[in-house]
């Protein structure tokens, strides 16, 4: 299986993302933000990171990117796109997948370990996974997920939230979330659910001398589905 | 030509840091403030001559880049 990490000025998860992919399997490639081809991929990533300094807002210089015409149009195509906190952010500013990310509710930086409940398994990222519930890693200061009441009505119809912040059995209260995100939202699909997007790093959780093993369960399953 | 926008968050969306500066103002004594909204303000220098043309050069701006329409109103401010 073959993936892309786009590196944007910024970026700064892109090599632990490198690490993650070529451990569990992928031939991944690095591709810089200014170029224009995307070389062959079954997965593209946009890592995390603060691309452009997060001027004018998060994402949002990323998402006028050269690479990203392509990134869109591989996505549009059925092709797996998936943002991974900055990524999530340029992901919403593509249109990729509906919403915003609001500056965090309390206005601080978050950097803690959260647990996550799948919502949907019928896609290629979650399908197979044993779990219910998966501990992550977030560290993000605009993650608080924002859209309209006709926006999240459509979500939701579509089932396209994937994961709700929870506690570690699995229940979704405003307690456990971090961030004020409507409805606990951690990451969301577009309606075909080729593309993901979502605040956690599951690249952060690949060693269990390090951190934990839940992001090796989501990487391991991942290659898996896309065989 | 110089034309002015003013980009603002929408009526519904949260804005905590315009309400942290509400709390500030209160505690320094400004205590008649209802309610503070923050927003972002650009001004842009263009070779454009029509301003009618530049006004709709810098509408397609908002809308493609410089406003996130889910969340903000752009507003353009007549050139002089």
């Amino acid at each position: 299986m073959k993936s892309s990490v786009i590196t944007f000025p910024g970026s700064n998860c892109d090599r632990d993302m490198d690490v993650a992919l070529k451990k569990f399997g992928f031939k991944n490639k690095m591709v810089w933000h200014a170029d224009t081809e995307l070389p062959k991929s079954d997965l593209v990533v946009l890592p995390g990171g603060f691309s452009y300094g997060d001027y004018l807002r998060c994402g949002s210089m990323a998402s006028k990117s050269k690479i990203m015409q392509s990134v869109i149009n591989f996505a549009n195509s059925g092709g797996m796109v998936m943002g991974i906190c900055n990524g999530f952010q340029i992901l919403v500013e593509t249109g990729l997948v509906p919403g915003v990310l609001l500056r965090n509710k309390y206005l601080e930086f978050i950097c803690k370990n959260v647990f996550v409940k799948i919502n949907d398994k019928r896609n290629k990222y979650f399908k197979n996974v044993n779990n219910e519930v998966l501990e992550f890693h977030i560290a993000h200061n605009e993650g608080n997920y924002f859209c309209t009441n006709d926006q999240l009505k459509e979500i939701e119809d579509n089932s396209q939230i994937a994961i709700n912040y929870c506690d570690e059995n699995g229940k979704i209260e405003d307690q456990f979330n971090p961030n004020g995100s409507i409805k606990n939202i951690a990451g969301i699909f577009n309606k075909e659910k080729n593309v993901l997007g979502m605040m956690p790093h599951p690249e952060r959780m690949i060693d269990n001398s390090l951190s934990g093993e839940d992001g090796s369960l989501f990487f391991k399953n991942l290659i898996n589905n896309l065989k | 030509m110089k034309i002015s926008v003013v980009i603002t968050l929408k009526k519904d969306v949260l804005d905590p840091q315009g309400k942290v500066i509400h709390q500030t103002l209160d505690g320094m004594g400004f205590k008649d403030v209802n309610e503070v909204r923050q927003g972002k303000y650009f001004e842009i220098d263009t070779k454009e001559t029509d301003s009618d043309k530049a006004k709709t050069k810098v509408e397609e701006m908002c809308k493609k880049l410089l406003a996130n329409l889910v969340i903000e109103n752009y507003k353009i401010i007549d050139p002089k």
